[in-house]
């Protein structure tokens, strides 16, 4: 049956050309030549006066991904990157690290007011605003502007720092997880942003501390002509708890800008990683002009037993969407989840979804994925599960549903499920939700409108990837949250 | 990147010979031959790297081209004749090759049937060919190509409008020779409107030659008509086994076809169904019994181009020691195929601790007022369900079958032919008595 009249509205208010964060903040930025030589990955690992080693390893990535070939096999069509004509780097002027807030420039500053995030932490700490305490990194093209709470973090012994930062204060610690999730050669996109990858955050949660608040990163695309390659690293030591959330825009722009990040969790025994994203950049407009094309290598190492990662996404925004969040299950008993909302609209191209690598014992994952596609837009689901020889009692359940709202979009989906094991149980399904009319009379029985009734029984549909999601993006996500899936395909 | 330069198998330099050899000899254009082949000239035989083979590697699993049979002898013919068992017990008119061969004592075809030998068409460019070729989602396959390059025997049959063929017809391929040998057949049959046929296919071949048949059969069904398909593979121990089904359906059309699996070191089966007009229902089925080191593929693709049809299909494998399955079935919905529903469904047992399953269930939407759905799952059998037959008093060797048979019964439980079914569960229990 065809979508229910409420999700069209619903998802057009969320349309291409209903993008908010369009904007553009005039800024004095410095870059290099413009291309991509060893002079270019001499001159980032120069900027950030990186130890030799980690030259070392950009190089080697670059020289690597000069023999490469980039991908073809998702269901993705774009004219092909010019990747000469990008700058690899853009910093705002005058910025060589502040030291405090007052030494950012206040449009930046006003950049991320606009965006409402706030940087200044007195203001959420006098409850000016009613949202609770959450440690920003605030990176802006290619650098980290600045980053909240530290020292309260510090006192808990968490580290949350820019990557460049890190690299200085504990290299020891980078250098042992750096690219050990995601290695240097791993695909087109990650070998070429372990190259000439900028800034991005580090997070370290010694063994036993939970978190006292949430962590987040905001990136914000905002020089023309630049690609933004950040790297995010998070390790939770043994029996640790963090929730990251991560929040991406740029300005509207007629051509297409790369975005290819690579983020790398590891949890050690008993540690839990949840990681959040609403991306949000900019979509293109309704004709496809412009957008982000952005091509992510996310991955979760649960490298020590009993341990856990949750990959929660809210996708709205991307020209192109490429992304994969996975977990290796490596840890025996180690858990894998992942909950995905991806709404395409416009000419939007969205090939997303998850890998669960079940090698454990007793590893269990759980996919849960909606996508929507309307306007002219095609949403592609592509996941992997499979368990290893030694992967004994290995489970996963997947769902995944998708929708169409008119007759140019596209929904696909694309599992592959490799069993070898005999004791690992998978399960996939799709169901197709339409509202039953049992559950339907029975709201309505006690008193519902017909509508009433269908958005109650849709919210509890949707809920299983929002209850996902910590409170701060739930709100983000509000105006997602009513959207019915009614007339879902699997 | 530069383009690689090819290193060819030996499989794929003595396709290439072979093909220059034979090809003066075989019926029919050879330009329609050299076109089908011009695929794999540059591509070679599919691997993992190209995705509809990813898990069936076929580079890999060819090793060397086996040259055709010649003609078998009478002797042998009378031979493999008697050796012939399955769908023995039914009544039905029997067409039989053997080693890729059409075999001269067939059974009399019921009456108002046309058949004609596919050498004879060809060479007299029959209007019925016309017909070959219908599916245009088959068009570039690699195992269909191959098979329409090197096409030297099968029959065309044409059911005329409005007939009920009672009595089915039983295609037989036997395998006989004792070296080994490939076979290129091909059937194509066209039923027409509101006609109705059943037709039964069986591949039996000996145990330890490696042999490689590639059989092809093409369905036309007119509108309103009824077909069943039901086939049988119980190919020999040390075969790689391809074959592929085609089937462009009218409008109101009823069409079954289900493929079982018991036989072949490697098999891969192919479906390819396309809907021409509203209102049809197809039902593709599978049942795969697998054991050794045995790996069997059933890949399909159902293409709703037209709005108001439905399409169910249900696989079922049981993997037993360290055999692989491999499921990959695509539901293709086109931009003005609205009122589409389309149910796909894989399900696995694996017994062995070696065991694999692969299972890829696609679904490919493009309108909006459907209803699609996929599911898989894989694991070991239930053990709950055991316990209870156990504590009944069943031994747990029985209990197992029991489960077992259940489990693949669903895909059997539809065969309409009561004798084909019955016949089709007598090789199931036969598995199960082989395992022990």
């Amino acid at each position: 049956m065809p979508a229910v009249q409420d999700t069209i509205d619903r998802v057009k208010l969320i349309d291409v050309d209903q993008y908010k964060y369009g904007f553009e903040t005039e800024i004095e930025m410095e870059k290099p030549a413009i291309g991509l030589t060893e002079d270019t990955v001499r001159y980032i690992s120069d900027r950030k006066n990186e130890p030799a080693w980690l030259l070392e390893w950009r190089l080697d990535a670059y020289k690597r991904w000069l023999t490469m070939r980039e991908p073809d096999w998702s269901r993705v069509d774009y004219p092909g990157i010019k990747y000469d004509e990008i700058y690899y780097y853009a910093a705002p002027k005058a910025n060589a690290g502040p030291m405090s807030l007052d030494d950012i420039d206040p449009e930046i500053l006003k950049t991320y007011e606009k965006l409402g995030i706030p940087l200044r932490e007195v203001e959420a700490l006098e409850g000016v605003q009613t949202r609770s305490n959450i440690a920003v990194d605030a990176v802006f093209d290619s650098v980290s502007v600045a980053t909240t709470f530290k020292a309260e973090l510090a006192k808990a012994g968490v580290l949350f720092m820019p990557i460049s930062e890190a690299v200085h204060e504990h290299p020891e610690l980078v250098q042992k997880y750096l690219g050990s999730v995601v290695p240097a050669t791993d695909n087109f996109f990650a070998t070429l942003n372990s190259a000439v990858f900028s800034d991005g955050s580090f997070v370290y949660i010694p063994p036993g501390v939970r978190c006292p608040m949430e962590l987040s990163t905001y990136f914000r695309i905002n020089e023309r002509n630049t690609g933004q390659f950040e790297r995010t690293l998070i390790i939770a030591d043994k029996g640790s708890y963090v929730s990251y959330l991560e929040g991406c825009t740029a300005p509207r722009r007629d051509e297409n800008q790369l975005h290819a990040a690579v983020v790398e969790l590891v949890t050690l025994d008993d540690a839990e990683i949840k990681y959040s994203t609403v991306q949000n950049w900019f979509p293109g407009d309704a004709e496809g002009k412009g957008g982000i094309y952005n091509f992510v290598t996310k991955r979760g190492d649960c490298r020590g037993k009993n341990s856990i990662i949750t990959w929660t996404q809210v996708e709205t925004g991307s020209a192109i969407t490429w992304k994969y969040p996975s977990c290796i299950l490596r840890g025996d008993g180690s858990r894998g989840e992942f909950y995905s909302i991806a709404i395409s609209n416009g000419k939007q191209q969205v090939d997303s979804g998850t890998k669960m690598i079940h090698l454990g014992k007793n590893t269990t994952s759980r996919v849960i994925s909606k996508g929507i596609a309307a306007g002219r837009s095609d949403n592609t689901y592509r996941g992997l599960i499979s368990a290893h020889r030694r992967a004994t009692n290995a489970r996963n359940f997947t769902n995944c549903d998708s929708l169409l709202i008119g007759d140019q979009c596209g929904a696909h989906t694309v599992p592959y499920l490799e069993s070898n094991n005999a004791s690992a149980v998978f399960e996939h399904e799709a169901t197709t939700s339409k509202i039953s009319d049992d559950q339907k009379f029975y709201c309505m029985q006690r008193g519902l409108g017909e509508e009433e009734a269908v958005a109650l029984i849709v919210n509890g549909f949707v809920k299983d990837v929002l209850q996902q999601l910590p409170m701060e993006f739930a709100v983000e996500a509000q105006k997602l949250i009513s959207i019915s899936l009614e007339g879902s395909v699997g | 990147m530069a383009e690689i330069t090819q290193i060819r198998t030996a499989a794929e330099t003595g396709l290439a010979a072979l093909f220059e050899r034979l090809k003066g000899g075989l019926p029919g254009d050879v330009a329609v031959r050299e076109a089908a082949l011009s695929g794999f000239a540059t591509m070679g035989l599919p691997h993992r790297r190209v995705e509809e083979f990813k898990y069936t590697d076929l580079r890999a699993l060819m090793r060397d081209a086996a040259h055709p049979a010649e003609a078998p002898s009478p002797d042998e013919t009378t031979k493999a004749f008697a050796e012939a068992k399955a769908f023995a017990e039914i009544d039905a008119a029997r067409l039989t090759f053997v080693n890729g061969h059409r075999a001269p004592h067939s059974s009399e075809l019921p009456a108002g049937i046309e058949v004609v030998t596919m050498p004879d068409a060809m060479a007299s460019g029959h209007p019925l060919l016309g017909f070959l070729n219908a599916v245009a989602i088959a068009r570039g396959n690699p195992i269909y190509d191959l098979n329409t390059a090197f096409l030297a025997d099968g029959v065309v049959i044409r059911v005329p409008a409005g007939l009920a063929v009672e009595r089915p017809i039983h295609l037989r391929f036997l395998a006989a020779a004792s070296a080994p040998f490939s076979t290129a057949t091909r059937i194509l049959v066209i039923v027409e409107e509101g006609a109705s046929l059943t037709l039964l296919e069986s591949h039996e071949g000996r145990d330890g030659v490696a042999y490689q048949p590639n059989d092809v059969i093409e369905f036309v069904v007119g509108d309103r008509a009824k077909v069943a398909h039901l086939r049988l593979n119980a190919e020999g121990s040390e075969s790689l086994a391809l074959s592929t089904v085609t089937a462009k359906l009218g409008a109101e059309v009823v069409f079954n076809s289900l493929n079982v699996v018991v036989g072949g070191a490697a098999s891969r089966h192919q479906v390819f169904a396309t809907f021409a007009g509203e209102g049809t229902n197809a039902r593709i089925d599978g049942a795969n019994m697998l054991k050794g080191r045995q790996h069997s593929d059933a890949t399909l693709v159902v293409d709703h181009a037209v709005p108001h049809c439905t399409s169910r299909e249900m696989f079922k494998s049981v993997l037993d020691d360290s055999s692989v399955g491999v499921f990959q079935g695509k539901i293709i919905v086109r931009p003005y195929a609205q009122k589409t529903d389309g149910a796909m469904k894989s399900n696995a047992l694996l017994l062995g601790e070696g065991a694999t399953m692969n299972n890829k269930p696609e679904l490919e939407i493009f309108a909006d007022d459907v209803v699609c759905g996929h599911g898989a799952t894989c694991g070991a059998l239930d053990a709950d369900l055991l316990f209870y037959l156990k504590s009944r008093g069943l031994p747990q060797a029985l209990a197992q079958s029991l489960l077992i048979q259940a489990f693949l019964g669903e895909a059997v439980e539809s065969v309409e032919h009561e004798g084909a079914r019955e016949s089709l569960i007598g090789v199931i229990e036969g598995w199960l008595a082989a395992r022990g």
